[in-house]
């Protein structure tokens, strides 16, 4: 029974209906795992009994048969997703304690569709970092390694890239504000789904910077991705951005017949001084295109130069109103006041231990962007550019594109503590080919397509025109199907 | 625009985050560091052009001005770090 938590959600849901074993099963072997997962950290707040009370259920369901597909799938959810009566803190020592008295519409989803919580999974501190080394609850390691090093998981959903990707749970929910699942679903060679803006709902999720966040699923594979993209997406009153809009069978897409689809290749996406392995990832993963009958196309995206520096203003812009709730008032941290502090000591003591400095430093500049006599230079100059940036894409994919094809990161995982001393500005580089998406509201999906000479993973992106993440899904699974990745991280842990 | 650490000072009280006057200076190097990445910005033509306001044309919908919840003072408060007598308690704000 070992080997029970390395199902994919489809293994496991056909194998449940055929009564091959049962979701207290699986559930047992992943909270097993979980147990002796400490040196990777991705799990911080373990759920073992509301895990055992829904696997339970959820076997009830599908013994009667009429149970949906995510129904007895365990998962990890992301400490950002509020969970009734479970702790959610973002990662962040401002929410220590804090239990939400009510549940994300997205998790509810999905336990009313009769998945199980195996417990809540680390990340970067509000989603805001690529290495996930701003956590409160300390660094995520990758269960990759090829040295002594401990590696990053990417972040910010690096907990969840984690977790999947050592098999202690069969998928994760991530979110992604410019790169967050994406990104680390590459670096741990996994398959991870930004949606469309607006598919899924944000409501019950710690915001970060809400025009641009966005959750999805972070699994084992693309059809995976399908599965529980259904259970996740929808239209919810709670959440005016999300859409009306129906979802469809994302599974009944993956036919694999990407024959005579048309894949841009964007010019802009070739970086300077791009490691060689990417350069022929990318490369490789044009022909496996062309070789399944899509015709490749290059293309051009002459903004893409200015997603990052427009990002970097866009978001903290959003952060800093975001984050304004912190106040030590109504939820989580308060700082101890000295003798005759008042209202702003207690704020700004609050903050100042609550925040991590990367939080720190991105609310400032949000506040900084938004302040009288700069709100024009930057935020609005931004805005502008974010409306070019979104048009290069509306131009392409009026020309027939179907989607787009690029290297998911500009480097494999590098070691955690190596980027301590670079400043801000190089980490945020990370994002580089993940960003532009955020901007522009499309579905991308990050597909692991092979090792580099290190023999660590790699990923591709495929990104999609709006809203049709279910022909995204397709070009992905024939990728996958033509990459062929398997390899596995061994067990060190 | 370069940032000095009186400045930064004043981009911390906005915030309202303490930062003590010995960071300050650590503190200007690295917002300058950022924005400098975003001066970039500069060599982009937007005459024009409209800043963005929703990512997908979508409308926001309206619905009925009604009382959609409520009567929940107990969960509302369950999470506070200081709750007394049904309120949120804080220090003195008025003298």
């Amino acid at each position: 029974m070992a080997e029970l938590s390395k199902l994919t959600i489809s293994e496991a849901r056909n194998g449940m209906r055929k009564g091959a074993f049962t979701s207290v099963e699986i559930t047992k072997d992943c909270l097993s795992e979980i147990e002796g997962s400490g040196a990777l950290n991705a799990f911080v707040h373990n759920t073992p009994e509301i895990a055992l009370a829904q696997a339970e259920a959820a076997d009830i369901r599908i013994k009667a048969g009429d149970a949906p597909a995510m129904c007895g799938v365990p998962l990890g959810i992301k400490d950002l997703f509020a969970t009734k009566g479970v702790d959610t803190q973002a990662a962040s020592g401002i929410l220590k304690g804090f239990k939400p008295e009510y549940e994300s519409t997205i998790t509810q989803q999905l336990w009313d569709a009769g998945a199980v919580m195996l417990g809540k999974l680390n990340m970067d501190q509000f989603a805001m970092g690529s290495s996930n080394e701003t956590s409160c609850y300390g660094d995520v390691a990758s269960p990759w390694k090829i040295d002594e090093r401990r590696l990053t998981p990417g972040g910010s959903s690096g907990g969840s890239a984690s977790a999947v990707a050592a098999d202690l749970c069969l998928a994760a929910t991530g979110t992604d504000t410019g790169g967050s699942i994406r990104q680390p679903a590459a670096l741990v060679g996994i398959t991870g789904l930004k949606p469309t803006y607006g598919r899924c709902s944000r409501w019950g999720v710690v915001a970060f910077a809400s025009s641009l966040d966005q959750a999805g699923p972070m699994t084992k594979s693309v059809r995976d991705a399908a599965i529980m993209l259904e259970a996740m997406a929808g239209h919810d009153p709670k959440d005016s951005t999300s859409s009306e809009l129906a979802v469809p069978d994302f599974e009944a897409a993956l036919t694999g017949d990407i024959r005579g689809k048309k894949i841009g290749i964007p010019a802009e996406y070739r970086l300077d001084g791009m490691p060689q392995d990417i350069e022929d990832l990318w490369s490789q993963g044009i022909e496996m295109m062309k070789d399944a009958g899509a015709q490749i196309v290059d293309i051009s995206l002459p903004h893409t130069k200015y997603a990052l520096p427009a990002y970097y203003v866009v978001a903290p812009a959003e952060a800093s109103s975001n984050l304004a709730r912190y106040d030590g008032v109504r939820f989580g941290h308060r700082a101890k006041l000295a003798q005759g502090d008042g209202i702003t000591e207690m704020y700004e003591k609050t903050r100042a231990e609550g925040f991590g400095p990367e939080v720190q430093r991105r609310v400032m500049i949000g506040t900084y962007v938004l302040s009288a006599g700069f709100y024009d230079a930057y935020y609005n100059r931004a805005r502008k550019v974010r409306t070019l940036i979104k048009k290069d894409f509306e131009d392409v994919f009026a020309q027939g594109i179907d989607a787009i094809l690029t290297p998911a990161t500009p480097c494999a995982a590098f070691g955690l503590g190596e980027m301590a001393d670079a400043d801000p500005v190089q980490m945020y580089l990370n994002d580089v080919f993940t960003v532009t998406v955020n901007l522009a509201g499309l579905p991308g999906i990050a597909v692991p397509a092979g090792l580099d000479r290190q023999g660590l993973p790699l990923g591709l992106q495929l990104i999609g025109r709006p809203w049709e993440e279910a022909d995204l899904l397709n070009h992905a699974y024939a990728l996958e199907q033509a990459a062929g990745f398997v390899a596995k991280p061994e067990k060190w842990w | 625009m370069s940032i000095d650490t009186k400045i930064a000072a004043r981009v911390a009280k906005l915030a309202r985050i303490a930062v003590p006057e010995a960071e300050l200076p650590r503190l200007a190097g690295e917002l300058n560091g950022i924005l400098a990445f975003m001066e970039q910005l500069n060599e982009v033509d937007v005459e024009e052009v409209e800043p963005m306001t929703s990512v997908t044309p979508q409308r926001l919908k309206r619905r009925e001005d009604v009382v959609t919840d409520g009567d929940q003072q107990e969960a509302v408060l369950a999470n506070a770090p200081d709750a007394r007598e049904g309120f949120f308690a804080v220090p003195k704000v008025v003298e």
